[in-house]
């Protein structure tokens, strides 16, 4: 079977959970069937089949699996947030179809994908300035005691972070590729640890800076560690040394040491992660209501979970239960109504994502290509290891999204545009070498 | 760089990897801790989410019913009040505070979701429906109860001797189930207190019946045996008395009973035992929570306590077997325990199970089930209750019970007590009257008890007239 017309199959099971996720809720709220749970199935299933037919015609031997991939997590997402507003459900599928149309934008325009090389410093400063962007007066909201997000009227805000992923990846691929011979060259053992020279390190420092800067401007501990996250994984792919990642990490765990004991509302988010059970913790403005909720409602799920729309979402006064329950928290509710192994699912499905996304990397036949796609790879599942880490209390909770999953506009476009770079560059590994 | 992306790949896996821990920490290891944990309100609102079912009195009067609150949680109301307050109870799920019916029938009131629903959690629908618990209360039993009460503290039990369905079940002082959290003065006398199952008080004279059973039944005893009926004597090595030091010479036990002489049942229990005694006591339910359906934790048993106010082991030496015989000595019972006596009585010695719920019927009409009539103890032969029966109709014909005559030619059985309560020499009562009526195709039997009459009334005097108000209204109802 070729590679498309796998991708084709791969498309059931994706048009199979929509349908019968609307088809479940429209039960569970009406007491029975209709018509319209099948159209949702049958538009969503048919944007997905042009976008099939999209990918069939400019890239035709790219990998099988990425695209269906999105589509069951975008059409579970789908439902997901139809469970919990149908309003925020039916906006999110206005951005699926923004997104599926940026993506075919970014295929067709970077179609040599290696001219996005030329602007690098270009891409560099737009994404810095993204993630300033929230901390602006007057343009930027504070989200839990976080600058998340930019308000943009008729919208309910844009998280620009979730381009600034895209842009620093690629960025840092390029900037990698022509330095990580002299990185290594250039360097000095100190006491048995490898040190690169400071000229060629210099950026990677840089990024560094800028990442506790995102904590410290943003107190936002899980962007920081994403972007950090994604630099290290990158820079050991390109040079190779593991010491490199060592000494980030150590200068990344001093940082954050210091940041989280030194200012108060990083402080606090600590505290909240440390010790979510605590009343006065709980109790507190910003304290940890969410958090614990979060726990609360997976307890609640069990090993099978209390069913499909069955998890308690709003309290006896009508309120949220559980803050931000269709973005920052829609893993508590997966997991609350779907129980431990409806949420293993949705992990297995990230990571065979990103085990598509790191095939595609081995197979690509340059190093730009190669750390593209490794970034890409690695910033995805770093956003998953976040959300979910942070909602399961691994690490601090910061509000990041879900990929595919949240709701949100921004998060779906820029992950829509990661999935074209990854196509593209899965594209030209997998093509066959013409002899001319 | 492949090697490099092959084992960041296996970081990534060893990262997915924690996050597969730390979810399955929350919904398997620590689940349990979480759910119960104070701060987790998902349990109460799960509960305020339930439409719990109605409670309906024996002719369908909605006792308890749920009333929307708002954002898909509900309220219960309770229609009639104070009348029912006691043996409904309440629920306040809030506060985490319940009683009566609305605990132990919880797991029907509450309901479950479909075996099917909790299979397919999509399938159900929302709400979850309880299912309506139909209860033996009689609603005019009620009223006229607290009417003949009069807001005197005491209490009425009325039972079917048969079946053992509790008829009526009032005690003062009440509260409002709507608003179960009292006032000070509410507090201050006990009103959310059930006296008729958890309050126990001497039973004077009316415990003559058990002492009767037991002396009868045992053979030692006939109702023609003739007794000393002369005052005072020595019981336990202090002088007992009967009222006004009044001598009765030679008697019959028939007529011992009738004008409830002191000075021959004393005897006759301290010739009868007391292990015969507690034997005796036990079948009655003496010693045991009783078998209602209602919280165990909202009963108690009727013991004999020491001076010291330390029950005693059941058939202590300790005891003095003499004044227990006739309802003192330390002897403390709640007035269901004495509706029981009287009912084991009126039914052939067989003394039923009492119940307060008649049937569960399920939102969709079916029946989730139906208590069936079922012996707790056959407490004396047959012989022995039809002889202790027609002793019991001496007494409201001719002797300390006449207050309680029912007149239309139906006879009522019965037995007054007047027992001593409070500190010696205040003449302090508590007034009793139990028995049951018809006499000879018993219906109903009942137990009366005022809580302290500081005019020292007898249970003749105060407690038979409200006895007599009960059955008839149960009687004309054709109960």
């Amino acid at each position: 079977m070729s590679a498309r017309n796998r991708e084709l199959m791969g498309l059931l099971p994706a048009s199979l959970l929509i349908t019968a996720g609307f088809a479940g809720v429209f039960i569970q709220r009406k007491s029975e069937l209709t018509n319209v749970s099948l159209t949702y199935g049958a538009i969503f299933l048919g944007l997905c089949l042009a976008a099939h037919v999209f990918i069939r015609i400019t890239l035709p031997h790219a990998d099988p699996y990425l695209f269906p991939l999105v589509s069951v997590l975008a059409s579970f997402g789908l439902v997901m947030i139809y469970r919990i507003s149908s309003d925020d459900a039916r906006q999110q599928a206005q951005w699926f179809v923004i997104g599926l149309l940026l993506f075919a934008a970014t295929v067709i325009v970077f179609r040599d994908y290696r001219k996005l090389e030329q602007y690098r410093y270009v891409i560099v400063s737009v994404s810095l300035v993204l993630l300033i962007l929230p901390r602006v007066p007057g343009l930027g909201e504070q989200v839990n005691g976080a600058y998340l997000g930019v308000r943009i009227p008729g919208t309910s805000g844009i998280q620009p972070t979730e381009f600034s992923k895209v842009g620093l990846v690629v960025f840092l691929a390029s900037y990698l590729r022509d330095t990580r011979q002299v990185m290594v060259q250039g360097a000095r053992r100190v006491l048995g640890i490898t040190i690169p020279s400071l000229k060629h390190f210099g950026p990677v420092l840089v990024i560094w800076g800028m990442a506790m800067a995102i904590l410290f401007l943003l107190s936002d501990i899980g962007s920081s560690l994403m972007f950090y996250g994604a630099l290290l994984a990158m820079l050991y792919v390109a040079t190779g040394r593991l010491s490199f990642v060592v000494v980030g990490l150590v200068a990344f765990g001093l940082g954050a040491w210091f940041l989280g004991t030194h200012i108060p509302h990083v402080h606090a988010r600590f505290e909240d992660w440390q010790h979510p059970f605590e009343p006065k913790i709980y109790n507190a403005v910003l304290g940890s209501y969410q958090l614990a909720n979060g726990l609360f409602a997976q307890a609640a799920g069990g090993v099978f979970g209390q069913g499909f729309g069955q998890s308690i979402l709003t309290t006896a006064s009508g309120s949220p239960l559980i803050p931000e329950p269709q973005t920052d928290m829609i893993y508590a509710v997966i997991t609350s109504e779907l129980g431990l192994f409806g949420a293993v699912g949705v992990l297995l499905t990230y990571l065979l994502f990103v085990y598509r996304g790191f095939k595609v990397a081995i197979l690509a036949r340059d190093s730009f290509s190669k750390l593209l796609a490794t970034g890409l790879s690695a910033v995805f599942a770093l956003q998953v290891f976040v959300i979910v880490g942070g909602v399961t209390k691994a690490i601090p909770l910061t509000g990041v999204t879900l990929p595919f999953i949240s709701y949100g506009g921004a998060s779906i476009i820029a992950n829509f545009v990661l999935l074209a770079l990854l196509l593209l560059v899965s594209d030209r590994a997998r093509r066959p070498v013409v002899r001319t | 760089m492949n090697s490099q992306i092959t084992k960041l790949f296996a970081v990534i896996v060893l990262l997915f990897g924690v996050l597969i821990y730390f979810t399955s920490r929350w919904t398997v290891f620590s689940a349990t801790a979480l759910n119960d944990n104070a701060l987790n309100s998902r349990p109460l609102i799960a509960q305020l989410r339930i439409k719990r079912g109605r409670i309906l009195a024996d002719d369908g009067t909605v006792l308890a019913k749920s009333v929307k609150a708002g954002h898909g949680t509900w309220g219960r109301t309770y229609p009639q009040g104070s009348l029912f307050s006691q043996a409904v109870g309440y629920s306040e799920p809030a506060a985490g505070d319940a009683a009566g019916l609305e605990v132990s029938q919880a797991k029907y009131l509450r309901g479950s979701p479909s075996s099917i629903s909790a299979l397919f959690g999509t399938t159900s629908t929302s709400t979850q429906v309880g299912d309506d618990v139909h209860t033996t209360l009689d609603p005019a039993a009620q009223k006229t109860a607290r009417q003949a009460l009069d807001g005197q503290a005491g209490s009425v039990v009325a039972l079917n001797p048969r079946t053992g369905a509790v008829l009526a079940m009032y005690s003062n002082p009440t509260y409002d189930d709507n608003h179960p959290a009292p006032d000070k003065q509410c507090d201050a006398v006990g009103c959310l207190v059930n006296r008729a199952v958890s309050s126990a008080y001497p039973p004077g004279s009316t415990f003559k019946i058990v002492t009767a059973t037991a002396a009868i039944d045992t053979g030692k005893y006939t109702p023609n045996s003739i007794v000393d009926g002369n005052s005072p004597v020595t019981v336990s090595g202090v002088p007992l008395s009967n009222d006004g030091n009044q001598s009765f010479g030679e008697i019959s036990l028939t007529t011992a009973l009738t004008y409830s002489v002191n000075t021959v049942w004393a005897p006759v229990a301290e010739h009868v035992g007391i292990r015969t005694m507690t034997e005796y006591m036990k079948r009655f339910g003496f010693y045991s929570k009783p078998p209602l359906d209602y919280p165990a934790s909202e009963m108690r048993p009727s013991f004999v306590e020491s001076p010291g106010g330390q029950a005693y082991p059941p058939g202590s030496a300790d005891e003095d077997i003499g004044r227990i015989g006739i309802g003192q000595g330390g002897l403390l019972v709640t007035p269901l325990q004495m509706a029981m006596v009287a009912s084991a009585v009126a039914d052939d010695g067989k003394l039923m199970v009492p119940h307060l719920v008649a049937s569960v019927i399920a939102p969709d009409g079916r029946t989730v089930t139906t208590i069936a009539p079922r012996l707790y103890h056959q407490v004396m032969s047959a012989k022995t209750a039809q002889e202790i029966n027609l002793m019991m109709r001496t007494v409201v014909d001719e002797g300390t019970g006449t207050p309680a005559q029912l007149g239309n030619g139906i006879q009522f059985a019965g037995k007054t007590g007047t027992a001593s309560v409070g500190p010696t020499g205040l003449g302090e009562t508590q007034p009793w009257f139990i028995g049951f009526a018809p006499a000879n195709d018993p219906k109903v039997a009942v137990a009366v008890d005022l809580e302290r009459s500081d005019s020292g009334l007898s249970g003749g005097q105060v407690a038979a007239p409200i006895a007599k108000d009960v059955v008839q209204t149960l009687l004309s109802e054709g109960k």
